[in-house]
């Protein structure tokens, strides 16, 4: 017989509560202080420049903003795939979805030159401009997950579910295409103007948000006392794994791409030899710290332990913002082709790398934007049944056998 | 006078041709004096041609008109040189195969397809009638995508507060700005651009401005006559800035 899954609201009147609330309430104050202080002066006071013209704020935005919707993924596994034993963590799966993306957009707008000016931007549309399709992109999104998550706690419009499920998959694979276009379509910069960029961020997607998931999640169950069963942390591990690898085949895929045609050469050369700090984050952040260690971890004995999980997962996150720093400011500092094959200069620093340091502000408001969502999840598992009572394995699977868990973890391993 | 009928008819077949295209010519010398009340139409393409082998290196007057008539102070600005506005810049070219070097203004293309108003989210980025590429600054929210999208770095993001600005060029922290071809001079008849004007000046008449859909424009002959070449026409973007000798 199919047990039924319980779904508890976290108690949420502990210190540690209290503390973790703060401290994200700490991170968002201060990424509005560094708001005001950019809006005030200008933009002149952080390292972004009129040739990096997105800093490190749109690297925190863009990781958030494609985490949520990888952070979907175990719900959609649960719906649309028909994973039962993904069910119980379905709910947080689409609460993160939405955290994250919150968060990652209040970056993005808090960046804007005017972002007093927001209701400019929801009251004027030019629609061959992805930005405006993405307006819409990432408010349906918040709707659809938002109606999906009202289907899975309501019974009375449990018929939906299914339908509801589906919808916001493929609403998750169109806001990942729109966020890989927004570079994907540039066709004047040298690192860009790639249709692999929608589905690599798709990949990058499953990746980043199923590492913010895993730990979210071992972190909410473990503080409060829930039990995790070695076998659907099993898979979720194995499933990063696979996602880790998927990340690495298409960065494979697009610097081979690049490396054939000689146009790409400068660029190549940039990124993969003699770029700096480009170079080092691309080999050491992106492809070592989260490529090959992760997956060296996540399909090794050492797995077994939940720390090493978790350290995996950070691992994803931090190799995640390395590519994305890569990705968003290595692709500006590299100067663009106006003349190819000439030698140029001028006072704007034609022909020369851009120099650009994140400033304090920037980072500030970027974390500002982490404190966003993980507030947002923290308060919002008090406030509603979005945490599964438990997720041991005989909870969760009717034919669990504790023996089959530990083959299971063996085979794994 | 006795007039032949072989003579009569010529005369006729002239008179009756003259009568036939008399009011088109008329018409297109009425559409080119546009007084400044009219409309912006597709009549007028304006554009600017760039001979390089007129362009002296070292030599800023463009640069340094373009400045003064659109009120940008780099003295005033606190930020770096990669944070100011740079509307117009000199960029020297060198062909490492050859030694070959020279020298050329470069500002917003204007393109007839442009990427930068392709991709602004409210339509800011926006291309009028006549060819020019403009920012509406008051519906531009600093997003800067039009400047990631620019093939030329011809956007400026306008990173500091900005003080003695001129009535005709309004200008704002937050918001991006480039190029507008003097459009306040283009509408008030002037027939020139200031960096066009200042080239002039120095006696090198490197740069021509000019209707690039009036035949009889020194910049249409000109273009018809020479061999001219646009930045990264590979883009094909139809830049309506040519330039000579690149």
């Amino acid at each position: 017989m199919k047990k039924a899954i319980h779904f508890r609201m976290i108690e949420g009147s502990s210190l540690g509560y209290g503390a973790l609330l703060a401290v994200f309430g700490a991170m968002i104050a201060l990424g509005l202080g560094a708001t005001y202080y950019m809006e005030h002066n200008g933009h002149w006071v952080t390292g972004m420049t009129n040739k990096v013209i997105w800093g490190t704020p749109h690297v925190f935005a863009v990781f958030l903003i494609v985490a949520a919707s990888g952070a979907l993924n175990v719900a959609s596994i649960a719906s649309a795939f028909n994973r039962a034993a993904y069910k119980p963590m379905a709910r947080l799966s689409a609460l993160l979805a939405i955290t994250l993306l919150v968060g990652g957009l209040a970056v993005l707008v808090l960046d804007l030159g005017r972002p007093d000016r927001l209701i400019v931007a929801m009251t004027y549309y030019n629609f061959k401009s992805i930005f405006a399709w993405n307006i819409y992109l990432y408010t349906g999104f918040m709707a659809i997950v938002g109606i999906y998550i009202w289907v899975m706690m309501d019974n009375s419009v449990r018929k939906y579910y299914k339908a509801a499920g589906i919808a916001a998959f493929i609403w998750r694979l169109a806001l990942t295409t729109g966020t890989g276009s927004i570079f994907g379509f540039l066709v004047a910069r040298q690192a860009y103007d790639a249709a692999i960029m929608a589905p690599m961020f798709i990949i990058m997607s499953f990746s980043f948000g199923l590492a913010v998931f895993l730990l979210v999640l071992m972190a909410s169950m473990n503080w409060t006392g829930r039990p995790i069963g070695d076998r659907i942390l099993n898979r979720l591990k194995n499933l990063q794994g696979v996602f880790v690898a998927a990340v690495l085949y298409f960065a494979v895929a697009y610097h081979l791409t690049n490396l054939y045609a000689t146009e790409h050469h400068g660029i190549e050369r940039f990124i993969l030899v003699d770029g700096g700090i480009y170079t080092q984050l691309f080999w050491i952040g992106q492809v070592l710290v989260g490529g090959i260690i992760p997956l060296a971890l996540l399909f090794s004995p050492l797995a077994r332990s939940r720390a090493v999980i978790a350290l995996a997962a950070i691992l994803v996150i931090v190799g995640g913002m390395a590519q994305m720093y890569v990705i968003i400011i290595g692709g500006q500092a590299y100067p663009l082709v106006m003349f190819p094959g000439m030698e140029v200069s001028s006072a704007f620093q034609d022909g020369t790398v851009a120099e650009y340091s994140p400033s304090l502000p920037e980072v500030l408001l970027g974390l500002g934007g982490v404190g966003i969502a993980l507030a947002a999840t923290t308060f919002a598992l008090k406030v509603l049944p979005f945490l599964p009572a438990s997720l041991a394995d005989a909870d969760i699977d009717p034919h669990h056998k504790p023996e089959a868990a530990a083959e299971t973890s063996a085979e794994a391993a | 006078m006795t007039v032949s009928r072989r003579e009569f008819l010529s005369i006729g077949a002239a008179a009756t041709a003259g009568a036939a295209i008399a009011p088109g010519i008329s018409l297109i010398d009425l559409a080119q004096a546009k007084s400044p009340e009219e409309a912006v139409t597709a009549a007028q393409r304006w554009g600017l041609l760039i001979d390089t082998n007129k362009c002296n290196k070292g030599c800023t007057a463009c640069v340094d008109a373009c400045h003064t008539e659109n009120g940008i102070d780099h003295e005033q600005l606190k930020g770096s040189e990669a944070t100011k506005p740079h509307w117009i810049r000199k960029v020297e070219v060198k062909d490492p195969n050859t030694g070959f070097e020279h020298s050329l203004p470069v500002m917003c293309q204007h393109c007839q397809e442009p990427p930068c108003v392709d991709v602004c989210p409210t339509g800011a980025s926006f291309k009028r009638d006549d060819g020019i590429v403009l920012v509406d600054r008051h519906i531009c929210i600093g997003c800067r995508y039009c400047m990631m999208a620019c093939p030329y770095k011809a956007r400026s993001f306008e990173h500091e507060d900005i003080t003695d600005q001129k009535e005709h060029a309004p200008r704002g922290k937050g918001t991006v700005e480039s190029c507008t071809l003097c459009v306040h001079k283009v509408d008030r008849g002037d027939g020139t651009t200031a960096c066009a004007e200042a080239c002039e000046e120095e006696g090198h008449r490197a740069i021509l401005f000019g209707d690039l859909n009036d035949p009889k424009s020194e910049i249409a002959r000109t273009v018809r006559a020479k061999a001219t070449r646009r930045i990264r026409e590979d883009l094909n973007l139809d830049n309506s800035v040519r330039y000579i000798g690149i």
